[in-house]
């Protein structure tokens, strides 16, 4: 019996059945003027498709290409690509979720301001929300170093040649650091507008950053990181006044890729902007918050009904 | 060059199955690849080729299907076509769409011995 599709006796001729991926065949024409040839043809086959030799092989044809040759086997595999990416993310995701945690993930280009804008967050936030940052930089500590600089507990991930951050090694940093439950975790990607947006990290939203100084046509040359941001903060607007940007329309641009991004107009150096961003920040922090304690009110709720089965039992 | 991460999470798909399937050599491999990917055929064939060597994939014949942009206008409730994230419905205009295909990266099938 065929072990790839199962068609059973009377079949069982595929091996030699098979057949080379040359035909070589003959063709007659007939031209105009009434002369006859008569060519041959050999055809070179070099991609796989399926022959109706009176057999149907299904999704897996007897490939053999010559008699006596075992046969290959077509496997179905149907998996994303990125699937051990998503696994790792919803591990993280659901840590998070435990611990009522709220993660994001800071995504630019380089230099438009990223730690600047963490330093400045973690001075204003203080002590009233705790907070941990995972700092993802090709080389070098100095990130971290900056923002362990400010008293908060800060972790540096060095990609090497890799060009993002991926969920592993987000879940490899969050069991090196000491994570208080209802925690702000802030994650700065490795500085690139392309690669970080393919990879979840279970963070609850990616947020891009753009500055001023980078031309207002980035989020069209960049569609897919602003596809993939639920925030984008426009930063360095105090050096408008010497520049040629105009805000509308870069917030129209990135609006035509992703029209449910919302948009924050900020100066890390200066504070304008400051404080709605704050907001937005404390607003997750207190929803992750919430969401955990109302998971364990459930969870309460049922170990206690379960007793109560268990006591009328 | 994320390609380089997408052609390592390849090779491990390709060995977790031929673990689990007792396959010995991997001769060709299909991949979907949506057309609004943020993925470079070119740039992934290249990767693959240095990250197969030496593998049970080794010189694998590596096929590409695209998958087409498709989206849901929200402004006007039908399905359209979508060549690029930035682009406006092409019956109405309106930038409101829900991208509803050609985001996938997948491994379709190979063919094993």
């Amino acid at each position: 019996m065929c072990t790839i599709c199962g068609c059973g006796q009377g079949e069982t001729k595929i091996e030699g059945d098979a057949h080379t991926h040359e035909h070589p065949h003959s063709h007659e024409h007939t031209h105009a003027d009434g002369t006859t040839h008569s060519h041959a043809h050999p055809h070179d086959h070099d991609h796989t498709h399926e022959h109706a030799h009176g057999l149907h092989y299904g999704l897996g044809p007897a490939h053999a290409h010559a008699p006596g040759l075992s046969q290959a086997r077509m496997v179905q595999i149907e998996q994303d690509i990125l699937g051990q990416n998503s696994r790792y993310a919803n591990a993280n995701r659901q840590r998070f979720a435990e611990q009522g945690q709220f993660a994001i993930n800071l995504v630019s280009s380089p230099g438009s301001g990223k730690t600047t804008l963490l330093v400045e967050t973690i001075r204003r936030l203080g002590t009233s929300v705790p907070l941990v940052v995972i700092e993802g930089d090709q080389q070098t500590s100095c990130d971290a170093d900056r923002i362990r600089a400010t008293g908060a507990q800060a972790l540096q991930v060095n990609t090497g040649k890799g060009c993002h951050l991926d969920a592993h090694m987000i879940g490899h940093a969050l069991e090196k650091l000491t994570l208080a439950d209802d925690s702000l975790v802030l994650i700065e990607n490795v500085g690139n507008l392309v690669c970080p947006a393919a990879f979840d990290l279970g963070e609850a939203h990616k947020v891009v950053i753009l500055s001023v100084t980078e031309g207002e046509d980035k989020p069209l040359k960049y569609p897919d990181m602003f596809h993939a941001a639920d925030l984008m903060i426009l930063n360095k607007i105090d050096l408008l006044p010497h520049l040629n940007f105009d805000v509308p329309k870069c917030i129209e641009y990135a609006r035509r890729v992703n029209p449910k991004l919302e948009v924050m107009l900020l100066s890390a150096t200066h504070g304008e902007g400051m404080d709605t961003w704050l907001t937005w920040l404390k607003n997750g922090v207190t929803a992750s918050r919430e969401t955990r304690k109302n998971s364990i009110a459930a969870l309460t709720r049922r170990v206690a009904e379960m007793e109560t089965q268990l006591a009328t039992q | 060059m994320h390609e380089m991460s997408l052609a390592e999470g390849v090779l491990q798909i390709v060995e977790n199955t031929a673990r689990a399937q007792g396959l010995q050599r991997v001769t060709e491999l299909r991949l979907e690849i949506g057309k609004l990917s943020s993925v470079e055929p070119d740039a992934l064939r290249f990767c693959l080729e240095v990250v197969l060597k030496g593998s049970l994939a080794d010189a694998a014949q590596v096929e590409f299907i695209e998958v087409p942009g498709q989206g849901w206008c929200m402004q006007c409730a039908s399905d359209i076509p979508v060549e690029a994230l930035f682009d406006p419905c092409p019956r109405c205009g309106s930038y409101q769409i829900e991208i509803t295909a050609g985001r996938e990266m997948r491994i379709k099938d190979l063919l094993a011995e």
